[in-house]
């Protein structure tokens, strides 16, 4: 199977005035063509950042990356930064998990959403807004001509979302970052548009890395998934395997904390008890040592490795689950 | 709340503080413990200053001479400004008076956005590197400067040693477009370093913000230019401030340019002012102190239809309260 992107020994490092801020770390990451991939773990977790570095959408003067990215055989680590965007639209597309903050405020959708069509397709700008109309409908906006002449704030949030979309597909990538896309809606909104991005990936042959804090959406929506806790990939799996077989701890912590169906909506996620490590000043052991049940000596001095089982199941973690003692 | 309403609501407030600052003026006025009629006609008789007296209303009560003040302003009458040898309406010098402060407002304007416009988005897109940190040390030795230092600098240097421009006066345009621009040039050049150094760091912080935003990362991803990123994505939304700080500034260039424009001799409302207080003439400072806050009220005006063109979600916002 063809990769279609792969993240290597990628590190995101921020400069800060409390010294260096190590985002994400020693990250390896394979994207299967056509596949989709969910990239889970609490927020701080690195996921976000690790994202928009291996697209090349971290930029400034305090952020070093540092491995190697190849997407579609570009090396987008070697590339500059005019050379990468020519990828963007077409190549690699990103939704982000809050539509009303990332659509511009003071311009309206059509403008915001023709843009792409006309920069990167070189289209006219009325074909791109017929094209925009098209979008909105196959994203399942209903009066779509209006929402083209509206403004971000006056749609309702799953419509925002919807239109979020329309952008990310209009110039028809082949790898969409799913960026939180559901976070910030309704529960019934969330399915709407889990199933709306299922269905688009189908009709338009992309590829998703899916990023979320919920084992939940993961496991109807993604072919692999990665784990992330503090920066690091912390398991790797296809999916199916990983919900079957479980190796590491904070995966197992992680699929505990979904909210159960009989909670009462409006109740907090329930949490893993403790926090993240600081990211400047990463702890020698393993990071989750603090809060892991499984936890034992050599957890508090030693870091532990990527294993990887024979199946290609990949984890870091010394005692993994299902391992004699 | 209907936009009729909203507007509705907007003129009462726009009266009110009116009358406010009016009446406010009027009373400075009328606590000036000397007889006003002989401040104003010093050389005139004892019956000359009571005819003056009842005329403009000084032996009523302060609220009678304001609404006296008042009933004569609405009507177009400013009051006169007495003269040994005679009087001169106060309408009719700021007649003369006020195009050539709107001029020097509208060029100062112009010229000091169009000068800070490009220096706070290159400033704010180069934030903490060396172009932004020469833009700001420059800025900050143009905002350290006095106006009436510049002029005097410029009056030195362009107008004495190189003989380049005028230093005194003001020219129509019927005395030549180019006279005109060389008259205008060196007081626009003193009234606008300050506000150059103001505008772009007002602009470079707004958009120093915007950057920061979600949908500027959303449209890096859709393959845009950093140049249409920063013009078509970021400059309006974080342009708010630096509209409001400009539209706010007009009424105080409009009247408060009084040191720049003594200095050139440019005779504009500034002037007019100056030569109020220097001669006595309350009545005339009075009035041109309504003129004044009526311009500040009108451009307060302008800041609110504005923002609503410039960030629609005020527009609504106001609808909707
Ligand atoms: S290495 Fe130790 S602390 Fe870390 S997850 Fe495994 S068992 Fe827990």
């Amino acid at each position: 199977m063809s990769s279609l992107m792969s993240i290597k020994n990628m590190s995101v490092n921020f400069d800060t005035p409390g010294g260096s801020l190590e985002a994400v770390r020693g990250v390896d990451i394979e994207i299967p063509a056509g596949m989709s991939v969910g990239v889970v773990g609490e927020s701080g977790s690195g996921k976000t950042v690790m994202c928009r570095a291996a697209m090349g959408l971290l930029q400034g003067s305090t952020v070093n990356r540092t491995g190697t990215v190849i997407f579609d055989g570009h090396e987008l680590t070697a590339m500059s930064k005019e050379q990468v965007r020519e990828l963007f639209g077409s190549g690699m597309a990103m939704i982000f998990q809050d539509p009303l903050t990332a659509l511009n405020p003071v311009r309206r959708i059509g403008a915001q959403l023709s843009e792409g069509l006309r920069i990167r397709l070189g289209m006219s700008k009325s074909d791109a807004m017929a094209r925009s109309k098209e979008l909105l409908e196959l994203v399942r906006i209903p009066n779509a001509a209006a929402v083209l002449k509206s403004f971000p704030y006056q749609l309702s949030g799953g419509m925002r979302q919807r239109v979020m979309i329309a952008i990310a597909i209009a110039c028809n990538p082949k790898l969409l970052f799913a960026d939180e896309p559901t976070t910030a809606l309704d529960v019934t909104v969330q399915a709407q548009i889990l199933q709306l991005l299922r269905e688009l990936r189908e009709d338009l042959n992309m590829s998703m890395v899916l990023v979320t804090h919920d084992l939940g959406v993961v496991a109807g929506n993604t072919d692999y998934v990665a784990v992330m806790y503090a920066g690091e990939v912390v398991e790797y799996a296809p999916t199916k395997k990983l919900f079957a077989d479980m190796r590491m701890p904070y995966t197992e912590a992680l699929l505990d904390s979904i909210p159960r169906v009989d909670h009462k909506s409006g109740t907090r996620l329930s949490v893993i008890a403790g926090r993240l490590p600081d990211p400047t000043h990463r702890p020698a052991g393993c990071g989750f040592a603090p809060r892991c049940k499984y936890a034992q000596d050599k957890c508090t001095t030693d870091h532990p490795e990527l294993k990887t089982d024979p199946d290609g199941h990949v984890y870091r973690c010394w005692f993994p689950i299902g391992e004699a003692l | 709340m209907s936009k009729f309403n909203f507007w509705l609501q907007r003129a009462a407030q726009v009266i009110i503080v009116l009358l406010i600052v009016t009446f406010g003026a009027s009373l400075l006025l009328r606590l000036i413990p000397v007889d006003l009629a002989t401040i104003l006609i010093p050389n005139g008789s004892e019956s000359e200053r009571e005819i003056l007296r009842n005329e403009i209303g000084l032996n009523k009560g302060p609220i009678g001479y304001y609404l006296q003040w008042l009933g004569d302003f609405v009507q177009g009458d400013l009051g006169k400004i007495y003269f040994s040898g005679g009087t001169e309406t106060v309408s009719d010098h700021l007649a003369k008076a006020m195009p050539r402060s709107l001029l020097l407002m509208a060029y100062t304007q112009v010229f000091a956005l169009s000068v800070a416009i490009p220096l706070g988005v290159i400033s704010a897109y180069r934030a903490g590197r060396r172009t932004d940190r020469i833009i700001s040390n420059i800025l900050f030795v143009m905002a350290s400067i006095p106006g009436f230092a510049i002029a005097l600098i410029l009056i030195i240097v362009v107008g004495v040693k190189l003989a380049w421009l005028p230093t005194l006066g003001y020219a129509t345009y019927s005395e030549g477009i180019w006279e005109h621009f060389k008259h205008m040039l060196m007081p626009v050049l003193s009234l606008s370093f300050g506000l150059i150094a103001t505008y772009t760091r007002l602009l470079r912080a707004d958009m120093i913000a915007s950057l920061r935003e979600d949908y500027v990362t959303m449209a890096m991803s859709k393959g845009l230019s950093d140049r249409r990123i920063l013009w078509k994505h970021v400059f309006r939304p974080s342009s708010i401030t630096l509209f409001t700080s400009a539209a706010l500034s007009m009424g105080g260039l409009i009247g408060g340019a009084i040191v720049i424009e003594s200095i050139f001799a440019t005779y504009g409302v500034g002037f007019e002012i100056f030569a109020a207080i220097a001669g006595r003439q309350y009545i005339s400072l009075q009035s041109c102190v309504a003129v004044i806050s009526l311009f500040y009220v009108f451009f307060n005006l302008v800041v609110d239809i504005g923002s609503g063109f410039v960030d629609p979600r005020t527009r609504d916002r106001r609808a909707n309260v």
